[in-house]
Order: C-alpha cells, then sequence, then structure tokens
C-alpha cells in the first residue's frame, strides 16, 4: 500500500499565518471535537483562538463551558504561555437578523423581520446554517480580535452545502422571480401580475390557485422588501469566499475509516481543488488499534477453532475470537483508507485512535489533540 | 393483498425511519422494507433526500422519480422504491389537482418550484410527505390499498419532528387556500394510528442523547412514535464474569498463556507478551460493553419496543440487508 504523507497538526497550528481552520466533513465524524481539540491545543500553544460550533453535542459543549446559543464567544481557557481559547454557537436566526438590521433602514427591516417568509428563510431554509455560518466566520476574522479561527461546518444534508448555500441563497434574490415577484408591487398595482405578457399571466394564475392571494402578497412584500439588502448579501459572501481561499486559511477533511464517510471525504477534496480552496489533510477518527496486531485474524480464528474442538481453554478461545473480530474490523478500515490514498496519493492524512468514551472535558479534549499531533 | 401477519406492528402501515447521521438509518428502512414485505407482500421504500442511498444499497443505477421494484423478499414478496423529487412532486399534485399540466412546467422552468420550496422548505416538506402519504392511501381497481406498507427513509433526527409537523410549518405561510388543505390531509395520515416513527441508534453517547430528545420532540408535536432500533449490536463473545474481572483490571492473562501454548500460537516469552496484548483487548472490550449496558438502560427510559440489529461483519451489502430483514422478521417487529 502506498502510505500517505503524516499531516502535520502542529505546524498548522504554530504557523501565525494560519488564521482560519474549516474542519469539514460528513455528519457523524467527529468533526466538532476536532475542531475544540484543535482549538485547544492552539491555545495552549501560545495562540488567541476562537471556535465557532454549529450545534455541538451537549456535553462537548458543556466541556467548553458553552450552555446556550448567545452568539458571543466566551473564553474557556487561559492556559499558562498567553494563549487563549474562546467559543462560541452559532445562533443563525439572529446572525440572519444582523444583516438585516445592517443593511435596511430601520423601517424596512421591521417589515422583512416580521414577514413570514424570513421567519421561515431565516430558522429553516436548509442552507441558511451554513450561510451563516461562513457569515459569521467573516464577521470574527475582520473583527481581528483572535490570531486563529477554527470553525466546524454544520451537518448537512450534503457537507458541501456551506461552499453552495451562499451561492445558492444569492441566485435566488437576483433571479428572475425576484423579478416576477416584484415587477407589479414596483408597479404599485392591485392586480399582482396585470402588466405582465401572457406567459407570466399564466404562471401568474397557477400560482395564485396553487398557493392563494395571500401567500403571493406576503412572498412579494417579502422579496420587495428584501431587494433593498440584496446588494449588501452577495458582496458579503463574496468577501467570505475569498476569505476562504486564502492562503491563510487551511481546511481539514475529517472522516472516519467507513466507506460513507470516506466517499464523502473523496468527493469533498475533489470539491476543494475546484474551487480552489487549500487543502491541508484528511483526519480519519475513530480508527481502530490492536494491542495484539501481530497475530493475524485468520491464525487467531484457526486457534479458536482448534480449542473449541478439542474442547479446551473456553475462555482463550473466546478471547481469539474477539482478536479476530477487531483485526477483520480493522483490515476493512484499512482497506476503506487505502481506496481513499489511492486516488488522492498527495493528501497527508492523520489517524486517530478510536476512543471507548466521548469527550466530556478539556482533559479529554487535550488527549484528542495530542493523538492528532503524535499520529 | 396477501392477511397481514401477526407482528408488533401490524395496524402501522406508514413506518417512518429516522436516526443519527453514521447510525445506518437507510439500511434500517430498506430492511425493515424488505422484512414487511416477506410472504408476498407489496411495500414501497420512499427516499427524500435526494442522497440516492436506497440506489447504491441495492447495488442499482440511480432511481428516478417513479415507483419501480428493487428487491424481492423472503418468501415471495416485492419491495418497490421510489426518490422523491420535490419539483416533480409538485408538477404532479398540480396535475392530479387542478389538471394543469402546461402551467405547472412553466412554472418548473422559470424557477419558481425551486424559489418557493427552497424560502419556504415547509413547502418542500409538505410535497414530499403528501407524495409519501398518498403511496399510502392509494386503493386499485378492486377498492384495496395498493401496498400494504410504506416504509419513509426520512430525514435525521434533527429534523424529523419539523419535517412530519407539516400543518404546523406550513401555518404560518398559508392560513387559507390550497396549501393549507393538502397539509391537513397529509397530518391526517402522518398523525393517524397508521403511522410509526421508528429511530435508529447505535449504543453509543451522542446517538442515544439524540434518540431521546427525538423522542421528546415527537411526543411533544403529537406523532406517534413507534420503536428503536438497535443497530450494529456486537455479540457479546466472552462470559460475563471475565468481563466483569476485565473492567475491574484484574483480568488475569495467565490463563491465556496456557490456551495460547495449547492452541500451538505461540511459546515462552512470547506467549506472556502475546497474552498481555490480548488481556488489554479484552479490557477495552469490557469497557465498552459497560458503556453499552449503560446507553441501553437510558433508551430503556424512553418506553418504546427496541429491537437489536447485528453488527455486519463484512459491512453492509445486499446479503447483509436480507440478513437485518431476517432478523426484524424474527424479532417480530415485521
Amino acid at each position: 500500500m502506498k502510505k500517505p504523507a503524516r499531516l502535520d497538526i502542529d505546524a498548522i497550528l504554530d504557523d501565525s499565518g494560519t488564521r482560519i481552520v474549516v474542519c469539514c466533513g460528513a455528519g457523524g465524524v467527529g468533526k466538532t471535537t476536532t475542531a475544540a481539540a484543535l482549538g485547544l491545543r492552539a491555545a495552549e500553544r501560545g495562540r488567541c483562538v476562537v471556535v465557532l460550533t454549529v450545534d455541538p453535542a451537549r456535553r462537548l459543549a458543556q466541556s467548553m463551558g458553552l450552555t446556550e446559543l448567545d452568539n458571543t464567544p466566551r473564553l474557556v481557557s487561559s492556559p499558562e504561555g498567553g494563549g487563549q481559547l474562546f467559543a462560541m454557537m452559532l445562533d443563525m436566526k439572529r446572525t440572519f437578523d444582523e444583516i438585516i438590521e445592517a443593511h435596511a433602514d430601520p423601517a424596512r427591516a421591521r417589515q422583512i423581520l416580521s414577514n413570514p417568509f424570513y421567519q421561515s428563510l431565516s430558522s429553516s431554509f436548509s442552507g441558511t446554517q451554513e450561510y451563516m455560518a461562513m457569515e459569521k466566520l467573516g464577521q470574527l476574522r475582520r473583527s481581528d480580535e483572535w490570531d486563529l479561527i477554527i470553525v466546524d461546518t454544520p451537518p448537512s444534508r450534503s457537507a458541501l452545502d456551506f461552499l453552495d448555500a451562499p451561492e445558492r441563497l444569492g441566485r435566488f434574490l437576483d433571479g428572475r422571480v425576484i423579478r416576477l415577484l416584484t415587477a407589479p408591487a414596483k408597479a404599485g398595482g392591485r392586480n399582482a401580475f396585470r402588466l405582465l405578457n401572457a406567459g407570466f399571466g399564466l404562471v401568474a394564475g397557477a400560482m395564485t390557485k396553487l398557493l392563494g392571494a395571500q401567500v403571493i402578497k406576503d412572498l412579494q412584500t417579502f422579496v420587495s422588501a428584501l431587494d433593498a439588502v440584496f446588494g449588501g448579501f452577495r458582496q458579503r459572501a463574496d468577501m467570505t469566499y475569498k476569505l476562504l481561499q486564502a492562503p491563510g486559511t487551511a481546511f481539514l477533511v475529517v472522516a472516519a475509516p467507513e466507506r460513507d464517510a470516506m466517499r464523502e471525504a473523496s468527493y469533498f477534496v475533489e470539491r476543494l481543488a475546484e474551487e480552489r480552496m487549500p487543502l491541508a489533510g484528511l483526519v480519519v477518527n475513530r480508527v481502530h488499534v490492536a494491542p495484539a496486531s501481530k497475530l493475524s485474524a485468520a491464525r487467531s480464528a484457526a486457534a479458536a477453532e482448534d480449542l473449541d474442538s478439542r474442547g479446551e481453554h473456553e475462555l482463550t478461545a473466546a478471547v481469539l475470537r474477539l482478536h479476530a473480530g477487531r483485526m477483520q474490523l480493522m483490515a476493512r478500515e484499512g482497506r476503506e483508507q487505502e481506496h481513499f490514498t489511492s486516488a488522492h496519493p498527495t493528501v497527508p492524512v492523520v489517524r486517530v485512535r478510536a476512543m471507548s468514551e466521548d469527550v466530556h472535558d478539556l482533559t479529554g479534549l487535550r488527549q484528542i489533540g495530542d493523538l492528532l499531533a503524535s499520529a | 393483498m396477501v392477511e397481514s401477519p401477526d407482528t408488533d406492528w401490524t395496524d402501522v402501515r406508514l413506518h417512518v425511519v429516522t436516526g443519527k447521521g453514521g447510525t445506518g438509518k437507510t439500511t434500517v428502512a430498506a430492511a425493515l422494507a424488505l422484512a414487511l414485505a416477506a410472504g408476498g407482500r407489496k411495500v414501497l421504500l420512499v427516499e427524500v433526500e435526494g442522497r440516492q442511498g436506497i440506489a447504491q444499497i441495492f447495488d442499482l443505477p440511480p432511481l428516478p422519480y417513479e415507483e419501480r421494484k428493487v428487491a424481492v423478499a423472503p418468501s415471495g414478496g416485492d419491495v418497490y422504491a421510489l426518490a422523491v423529487d420535490p419539483e416533480e412532486a409538485m408538477l404532479e399534485y398540480i396535475e392530479m389537482f387542478y389538471g394543469m399540466r402546461r402551467a405547472g412546467r412553466a412554472l418548473t422552468k422559470m424557477g419558481i418550484v425551486d424559489f418557493a420550496t427552497t424560502v419556504a422548505p415547509g413547502f418542500r416538506d409538505v410535497l414530499v410527505t403528501g407524495k409519501t402519504t398518498e403511496a399510502v392511501r392509494r386503493r386499485g381497481k378492486n377498492g384495496r390499498r395498493i401496498y400494504d406498507a410504506v416504509v419513509l427513509d426520512a430525514p435525521p433526527t434533527g429534523r424529523i419532528a419539523r419535517f412530519l409537523n407539516v400543518t404546523q410549518e406550513v401555518a404560518g405561510l398559508a392560513k387559507v387556500g390550497p396549501i393549507k388543505n393538502h397539509s391537513e390531509l397529509v397530518n391526517g395520515v402522518v398523525k393517524s394510528r397508521e403511522t410509526a416513527v421508528h429511530l435508529v441508534t447505535l449504543l453509543e453517547e451522542m446517538p442515544v442523547q439524540e434518540t431521546l430528545d427525538g423522542i421528546g420532540e415527537l411526543r411533544s408535536a403529537g406523532l406517534p412514535t413507534g420503536c428503536i432500533f438497535i443497530n450494529m449490536v456486537r455479540d457479546s463473545l466472552l462470559p460475563q464474569a471475565a468481563l466483569d474481572t476485565a473492567v475491574k483490571a484484574r483480568f488475569d492473562p495467565g490463563e491465556l498463556v496456557l490456551g495460547l501454548k495449547a492452541a500451538g500460537v505461540a511459546d515462552g516469552a512470547q506467549a506472556v507478551a502475546m497474552a498481555e496484548a490480548l488481556a488489554e483487548e479484552v479490557a477495552e472490550h469490557a469497557h465498552r460493553t459497560e458503556l453499552e449496558r449503560a446507553e441501553r438502560e437510558s433508551l430503556a427510559g424512553a418506553g418504546l419496543k427496541s429491537y437489536d440489529l447485528p453488527l455486519l461483519a463484512d459491512g453492509v451489502d445486499l446479503a447483509g440487508l436480507y440478513e437485518l430483514a431476517e432478523s426484524i422478521r424474527t424479532q417480530g417487529a415485521a
């Protein structure tokens, strides 16, 4: 098997040129834990760090002293050596409201904030969380209060949503639909689609019939009110996108040694290359190890069978079977990683062995940090 | 149609399967569909997130928006699959209820469907749940239901209550009108005794916590909870006494040294070193078993029936899927 280069985590964290680390990957692979562990390690190595997280598991949040979504970085730890660790949980609706407030005059802002479509969009549009995470990242970076920002991406349907969400939202806000919906309102006509041509008339009739007149009216009010802040939206999204491409950013793709997670990781690596986003490497979490790895699965299973047939040493036979199962699991995990490396031979990799327990405190995070750096 | 077999969920026609990412939700949904179809029944497996997970599991090319047979169940019975696309569902809905095919196409072409379902995800959810409940209600010429059961591979636990609680979600957007009426029709099926929401979990801390939170949310939304599928359960290979001593770090490798020698695996100092390494594996295993037991107790607190599904040694493939379906059947879940 071709061995991938080792991913040097400390070199990334110690480089004062590194200003942003983005942890991305499929759901359930330990992204948030990795982000928090990296944050603690960087702080203990003297950096002033903020970890931006989206919906962490309760106990992990508690391990960093986070109890609620408040959109404000909280000090978690100030280790010796001058470093500091802050953490914050993203409140996506609050972040969205703030953008509206920043870009619209107070009357218009009120109009937007109270519209039912805005409320739906800001609290449940599947890309809003991703977009707002990136927006918050941009804000933290521009504030320049921290010299390192570590962000974990939201657990989306697709791990790539955070790259696509700003674009998708932008498309809606600029598109022809908006023109269709805003034109009559601007013309001030009561008949919403009066000024439009026959094709539009057909569509308008259908929409009214399907959605009901009130929905159309709410949608129009929403869209025309939002019209004023579109420019700002676009501009901010573009700025954040450029920030992600900048040399001070390092993307870490996080995975577990399972087929789906590794497939997602592969896809992600390709996508980052397409977008010219700087990939630092792959973190493979939850890799199983066996202290008795010299004893192969086949040999172990055969020995167990032999003992069984002789009716001797039941306990040893059971232990050997347990070991054989573990070796099989390791072999499967190894194959998944080999597939990745043969497709992406230049991507540095670090493996973190499976822990028997979830992380509950800073000690646990520190231990993960050590594993990340030493593996 | 064949008589319903006597199972724990005989009256249920819509099985909604949810779970945290990584727990094997799609796999369990597919296995459940196979199990329900066994013995000559007809079951529809629905996917709504556009991931083509069903096609991958059954080793098929991507599924179109069309009900198509994907597998034959043990002793006869068919599993059909459908990947619901919100846009297509919208077109179908427009055509079915309004007979406006051309207008529907125009709406799609102009990106209006995409727009409407994106700014208001509640609309999207109504469309996909609407399609699913339509399949549940659909009857053939003889007046009997076309499908004996429908299995929905639903969004993850964190989103499930919202996803199913469609009337609530669109209430703020459409107080009257066709969308509202449609959502009430959907609601009638989803909240009935014919529906059960099953949760897939692993015996690990985060998935268990999320499962318990999800059950709480489903209950407060008045949605019918079904059972818990505990997935990827490992056989406990070791006797409880050995586990107990291992957990207290008092497992004696001496017995292993003798066993290894007897089996001819190792000798002398090598046997001692190997026994010690194996003892370390035993200790880890025992520790994990303890944790799993604790997680199992937390799950029991939810008061739902639960079924164990085995960890498949070779990963999930078609054979593994049938193995899971068999396990679901022997436990009486289908």
